[in-house]
């Protein structure tokens, strides 16, 4: 999928929980709520996206670090 | 009137705890106090004539035809009129009642034409009826002399309007038309001109009834006694034979009908009284825009082609169905099980919907399942299942007549919800104070008799943070209701809430820059809010705050569509939370929604993260239940939403499609990219009523069944699951339903339903919401409002009345976070769009009716000051172009609009509002940010260039569908089309 538009989705995300003045449960809350509306496939090529260097990616902080410390993604790969 | 006559009391019901005691015709008799003599009588089966008189109405006295005696007064009162009084003697019947009711209705037949025989109202007249019950046998004063009927004295019958007509010849002077328009409607279009003898009720300022202020909701053809006011239906046609009770396909009002038919041809569509969503009240969409249905650009055959450069071939629905069912699973053996999904309808039925989903979580075995809800109310369903613990609006629709303040948000309820915005108006006509949060001046700002105590005029994109202004009223003035907040909503949240709100970035002052609205009304709105008072200042609210009010606020997609739609869901339920005003009548929070069946269509698992019921799939022992029901495994992973299908579509990973009853390549944002990725499907399978502007980009049509067509359920915006019955036999042989079945049985998944109640069964059985309904009970108690269960087994008007469904409510953070979307120097106005009354939605079904004589094209209103600017005159064509496409509309120059706003509907193809609409999107549930679009708008001379396209693709596509109707069907069972 178009990597820009899924960047700007996460981050769209980041700016509604960063209201959140616990930054750890602003994390587990942006993770949580990616793991539950975004296919497979999608949080994949997220999470292969925000692997790159900070410089590059374009996410937020917040939601780079909540991707990196929070995201699941399902054990089987059924979503070929 | 209906031909089958309902029970009329003559006056209104009256609620009272005390009940009154008195003797009519000898047998005692126990009413509310308050109630009429009439109705009194009515109840106890002792019938007085009657005209002037219905029981939807307030009495009025004028005919003096239900003069009663009663003991110990002189002369005959009105029964009507007269409220029943303990120990009264009445008497309804006498000689010398019978001769004075006689002497009355002499009166009226001196003056009216004596042609019952070819009248239209034949057989279905009250004056007629009231003539036989009095017995009048002659009319002495005979039939010459000063008239309104004869042939020299009557007046042409107005034919303006395109359903009913006016013959002012037939007209006895009741009134009730005029006190339908004013009391239940709450136009005021009519009045009663002249005096005396000239007495005749006249449109607006002796205007035509289309040139008049008149809404056509059909109010006064229904109170109307005589044939005065007349659908034309019905003069055409004649009276019906039978009624058959059933649910509108228009609005989430979800106003419940009798269809009055001869065989299978709709004569008219008459408001149920009984309905409990409209209470016998309609307009111009449901009562008369049903013409659609028959309409020739009904395609009534199944066809296939290889490509959408190809003409249409007709075939049966075995060779379509065994057609699209190899596609798909083509398709998914080449590309992988997600390649292909399939999009619910928020128009067909509860049944319809959830037999889709069905197919795709467990035929195609995925969870690539969405509905139109996405881009409408999906931030409703995430906004208060965060807060408050269920996807859905809190109220009935009547507890607006018990509340005191009423808050409207982004909704504009007397066009897009009409029934709903005339309730609306008469308990704002009684006293309620209003305050309205819209870029716009709507109707209900300034109307007869209406006028909203604050308008928030706010610019586009910025609710949340007028609601945060307002919480922050409410929180630093010491407004909050804390015994409520205290004993039902988490403290911690709540804390961090009032923490955050109390911000001084949060202060009316410091947002005033940001809305464009004037800090002192928005402290005023936020203490009217929580307080009922008017008064301005901090202490008057305190004050007023002794007495507990009922405050309740009703928005629309003003709200959702927005790139902060489920913040702003979730202010106003922190709102209603923190001024105690969820819970009981008259207070909650109420969302208007757009189709007939959205609610349903949530409700009925259309989400690709929810199973029916709202649980999400990755719930084992939900998912648990629906697998041992549905015999296959299914998948614990969220599917893709509609956006993620076009993304999806365009990188190859998605090819198959199976559309039922929803136009995306007209409803949904940014049209060039929708158009590339329907292009870019290998298979995409269209069920609809038209060869709408999706079918257009397909390869298989299936044809699809209008609501006359057949049996199921919507769901309105209250929650009210209500029956929709068969009228007339599908066109195309099948029903939705039946089509949703055969394409499972070609895909190899048996579906077994002999009726659509069999599938509600299985609905009921799975879904612990739904756990009471069932068919048997829907015609016993008419409607059922969810959750039915055993703790509620007739419904639940009221929800969360002691506590929240999720237990405690939740008090979410809602910072606001401007858009993207903002005015720049290349595109310095904001486009808002939006619905008007007499087109609904896409507009496929309203455009095939003569509703075209109020609405014939979309048109751009922009403010006079940017008009002049541009060089651009009320009627011009203007050119408006953001940065997804640019499409040229005629300029409407208006105030309606305030500077820097510029409005449209997308009720038309050809307009393109939706070329020029962004995939700005909701950040919790993608739902399309329709409501703000930076844009620049020029004075132009011709259409843009994707309306050139446009044009030239429809008409290829129309010439594609021409040649099909030429052809005979092929297939197996192949017969004559």
């Amino acid at each position: 999928m178009d990597i820009d538009k899924l960047v700007r989705m996460a981050n769209s995300i980041g700016h509604h929980f960063a209201a959140y003045p616990d930054r750890e449960e602003a994390m587990a809350s942006i993770a949580h709520h990616i793991e539950m509306s975004w296919t497979p496939q999608m949080r994949r090529e997220l999470l292969s996206h925000a692997s790159q260097p900070a410089s590059t990616h374009g996410l937020q902080a917040l939601v780079a670090d909540a991707l990196a410390k929070h995201l699941v993604l399902p054990a089987s790969t059924s979503d070929a | 009137m209906t031909i089958f006559r309902e029970p009329d009391y003559g006056t209104p019901a009256r609620s009272s705890a005390e009940m009154i005691t008195l003797s009519i015709d000898g047998e005692a008799v126990s009413v509310p106090a308050g109630t009429s003599v009439m109705r009194a009588a009515e109840l106890i089966g002792n019938r007085i004539p009657k005209l002037c008189a219905t029981d939807s109405m307030e009495p009025f006295g004028s005919c003096r035809l239900c003069l009663v005696e009663i003991e110990g007064r002189r002369g005959m009162p009105a029964s009507c009129t007269t409220p029943v009084e303990a120990g009264m003697v009445v008497r309804t019947h006498s000689t010398q009642l019978a001769e004075v009711r006689r002497g009355v209705m002499e009166l009226y037949i001196s003056d009216h034409p004596l042609d019952c025989l070819t009248c239209s109202a034949n057989g279905n007249c009250e004056l007629q009826d009231m003539a036989g019950v009095v017995g009048l046998r002659e009319v002495r004063y005979g039939m010459e002399g000063r008239n309104h009927f004869d042939a020299h004295s009557a007046v042409a019958p107005d034919v303006s309007n395109p359903y009913f007509s006016f013959d002012a010849a037939k007209c006895i002077v009741c009134s009730r038309c005029v006190r339908a328009c004013d009391e239940i409607q709450g136009t005021f279009a009519l009045t009663i001109s002249g005096r005396g003898f000239d007495s005749r009720v006249t449109a607006g300022i002796e205007q035509s009834f289309l040139d008049s202020d008149c809404v056509s909701c059909g109010a006064c053809v229904q109170a109307c006694p005589t044939a005065t006011l007349m659908e034309k239906s019905v003069i055409e046609l004649g009276q019906a034979e039978k009624s058959i009770t059933t649910t509108c396909a228009y609005c989430g009002v979800g106003c419940s009908f009798k269809a009055e038919v001869k065989g299978n041809e709709v004569v008219r569509m008459v408001p149920d009284k009984d309905g409990k969503a409209n209470m016998g009240h309609s307009c111009v969409k449901g009562r008369f825009a049903w013409g659609y249905a028959t309409h020739p650009d009904r395609i009534t055959t199944p066809m296939i082609r290889n490509t959408i450069d190809e003409p249409w071939q007709k075939v049966s629905w075995e060779t379509a169905l065994n057609h699209a069912a190899s596609e798909f699973r083509r398709i998914q053996s080449k590309h992988g099980r997600n390649a292909v999904g399939g999009i619910t309808s928020s128009r067909c039925t509860n049944e319809e919907t959830y037999l889709v989903q069905k197919l795709v979580r467990a035929a195609f075995g995925n969870n690539n399942v969405d509905t139109c809800a996405r881009v409408c109310h999906s931030p409703t369903g995430y906004g208060l299942k965060q807060t408050l613990g269920e996807s859905a609006g809190t109220q009935t629709f009547d507890s607006v007549l018990q509340a005191d303040v009423v808050m409207v948000i982004g909704a504009n309820p007397t066009e897009g919800h009409p029934v709903f915005g005339s309730l609306l108006k008469r308990r704002l006509r009684e006293g309620a104070k209003l305050i309205v949060i819209d870029p716009r001046s709507i109707e209900l700002v300034k109307t007869p008799h209406v006028q909203a105590d604050y308008h928030l005029k706010l610019m586009p994109g910025t609710n949340v943070a007028v609601a945060n202004a307002l919480a922050h009223v409410i929180v630093t003035e010491g407004l909050v209701d804390s015994a409520y907040v205290a004993a039902r909503c988490e403290d911690a949240a709540f804390q961090q809430w009032c923490e955050f709100v109390a911000r001084a970035e949060n202060s009316p002052e410091a947002t005033a820059a940001i809305t464009g609205v004037a800090a002192e009304a928005v402290r005023g709105a936020a203490r009217l809010y929580a307080r009922g008072a008017v008064n301005t200042s901090a202490d008057a609210g305190a004050d007023a705050c002794a007495k507990r009010h009922n405050a309740a606020i009703y928005y629309g997609l003003g709200v959702t569509e927005h790139a902060q739609g489920s913040t702003m869901v979730m202010a106003i339920a922190n709102l209603a939370m923190a001024t105690g005003n969820v819970g009981r009548m008259g207070v909650g929070v109420n969302p208007l929604r757009g189709q007939n069946n959205v609610q349903g269509s949530c409700d009925m698992g259309s989400f690709p993260h929810e199973l029916p019921g709202y649980r999400h799939v990755s719930d084992s022992s939900t998912r648990g239940l629906f697998e041992a029901a549905w015999d296959v495994s299914l998948d614990p992973e969220p599917g893709l939403r509609i956006p993620n299908m076009f993304e999806a579509a365009l990188d190859g990973s998605f090819r198959g499609l199976y559309v039922q009853g929803e136009d995306i390549a007209q409803s949904d944002p940014n049209i060039q990219h929708v158009e590339a990725a329907l292009r870019a499907l290998e298979c995409l399978v269209v069920q609809d009523i038209f060869l709408n502007e999706t079918a257009k980009f397909a390869h298989v049509f299936l044809p699809g069944s209008s609501f006359l067509e057949k049996d199921g359920t919507f769901t309105n915006s209250e929650r009210r699951i209500s029956r929709v019955r068969k009228v007339m036999p599908p066109l195309a042989g099948m029903a939705d339903w039946e089509v949703t079945i055969a394409l499972a049985q070609a895909l190899g998944y048996a579906m077994d339903y002999a009726h659509p109640s069999a599938i509600m069964d299985e609905i009921a059985r799975l879904t612990p919401t739904f756990k009471g309904v069932s068919y048997a009970r829907l015609d016993e108690l008419g409607s059922i409002q969810w959750p039915c269960n055993d703790e509620a087994p007739a419904g639940t008007p009221i929800m969360h009345v002691d506590t929240f469904v999720r237990g405690k409510g939740r008090f979410m953070l809602t910072a606001y976070v401007a858009t993207d979307e903002r005015a720049s120097k290349r595109f310095p106005l904001l486009l808002t769009t939006g619905r008007i009354l007499s087109q609904y939605n896409v507009g496929a079904q309203t455009r095939r009716t003569a509703n075209l004589v109020w609405h014939a094209e979309d048109v751009l209103e922009i403010h006079p000051h940017d008009a002049e600017e541009r060089g651009i005159k009320d009627g011009d064509w203007a050119g408006v172009a953001s940065r997804a496409g640019d499409t040229v509309l005629r300029a409407n120059v208006t105030e309606r609009v305030q500077p820097g706003v510029v409005y449209t509907t997308f009720h038309f193809p050809e307009s393109g509002a939706n070329v020029v609409t962004t995939d700005n999107s909701d950040w919790a549930t993608n739902c399309p940010e329709y409501k703000v679009t930076a844009v620049q708008v020029v004075a132009v001379n011709q259409p843009s260039d994707w309306q050139q396209r446009h044009r030239e693709f429809s008409a290829r596509q129309q010439a594609y569908l021409e040649a099909a109707r030429g052809q005979r069907k092929t297939g197996k069972d192949r017969v004559d089309a």
